[in-house]
């Protein structure tokens, strides 16, 4: 086992990278969703080691639950995060235990998005106000960085699953349980890998949308990488 | 015979064999951590030629894709040596992830270990 390895929690001061956690709620009032574009309101950083593997996808499954997504959703995110985690570990740093990956959650849509929590009336008691469909984001955007080789973002697709053999399936479960995936060179050194997941459901098992079964053609997802992800632009060592 | 392994990757995996049949049973979750020991595992029994090899996955709550890729290798080993191999015990969340894989189909996948023997 690594004895360099470590799970922290840090909150990204924009402009500032990494600081130390704190609390994420806020005031303010009136944020669409359209309108989000503050810091990630989680961000774990977390050594390539498998053995954290299991706690990274803990608490992105906790605390999906937590902003209303329903069970097999908020599974299917964290399965999401662990093959994403596990294609770095094991083609970007071949394998290094010791290498940093970054980890941020964007909740976005009915006031969130802004780095504050929802601001319509979220008073950081954790007790929120309104209903479930309101006072939950409408999708979690995740981004995962590394500082690992730079591949071509073409060249990573899934493969041809008539093929029976072991092994590349991560990329076709990721595209199969995220509503959108998009891989893209991260400046100046890794990838980065965006995620979104559409809340379709209440927690209390009411649909959202009749159409809820049908992936919306595209999602809020283009242009948000904007620095504010919890991987910053240095380099670590 | 009852056979029991417990290491330090989060994952033990019991082993017996009667009737016949050699069940395995990890406990925990198969990820990229477990999967090097279960992989290890199933290659020692594919080594002992049973006729009918069973993996019971009833206490395995999460598995990833390196689980899944290291039973079709057991998959693989098993065409070879002519073992029947079967799946049973699968929960939820580790049958949706052979769903997505489109492999539900091509393992033999029964409900629980009796199912297993006769399947």
């Amino acid at each position: 086992m690594a004895s360099k390895g470590s799970v922290k929690q840090a909150e990204v001061v924009p402009g500032k990278g990494l600081a130390a956690a704190g609390p994420a709620v806020g005031e303010g009032s009136g944020a669409s969703s359209d309108a989000a574009s503050g810091p990630a309101e989680i961000c774990l950083e977390v050594r390539s080691n498998p053995l954290y593997l299991s706690a990274a996808r803990e608490l992105v499954a906790a605390a999906t639950r937590r902003l209303g997504f329903l069970e097999e959703a908020s599974s299917q995110i964290a399965l999401a995060v662990d093959e994403a985690l596990c294609n770095v570990i094991r083609h970007g740093y071949d394998r290094d235990p010791h290498r940093p990956i970054w980890i941020s959650l964007f909740p976005e849509g009915n006031g969130w998005g802004n780095g504050l929590g929802n601001r319509s009336g979220n008073g950081g008691d954790g007790v929120v106000p309104g209903s479930v469909e309101t006072r939950f984001p409408t999708l979690m955007r995740i981004v995962i960085e590394d500082e690992a080789k730079q591949v071509d973002p073409a060249e990573i697709k899934s493969r041809d699953l008539e093929e029976v053999r072991p092994g590349g399936l991560g990329v076709h479960i990721i595209k199969s349980v995220m509503d959108e995936v998009r891989y893209e060179r991260r400046e100046p050194i890794g990838m980065r890998l965006t995620m979104v997941k559409i809340r379709r459901e209440s927690v209390e098992g009411v649909e959202n949308d009749s159409t809820s079964t049908n992936k919306p053609a595209t999602a809020p997802m283009v242009g948000r990488n904007d620095g504010r992800a919890c991987g910053g632009g240095g380099v670590h060592g | 015979m009852a056979d029991s392994r417990k290491n330090p990757d989060n994952i033990t995996i019991r082993c017996e064999t009667r009737d016949g049949a050699t069940t395995v049973a990890p406990i925990g979750d198969v990820d990229l951590t477990a999967s090097p020991v279960l992989r290890t595992e199933l290659k020692r029994l594919h080594g002992l030629r049973p006729q009918r090899l069973i993996i019971d996955l009833s206490q395995v709550p999460y598995m990833d894709s390196s689980g899944v890729a290291t039973l079709v290798e057991a998959m693989q080993m098993s065409r070879k040596s002519g073992t029947k191999l079967v799946l049973c015990g699968m929960q939820g969340k580790v049958r949706s992830i052979f769903e997505i894989a489109r492999l539900d189909t091509v393992f033999t996948i029964v409900s629980d270990t009796d199912a297993a023997l006769v399947a």
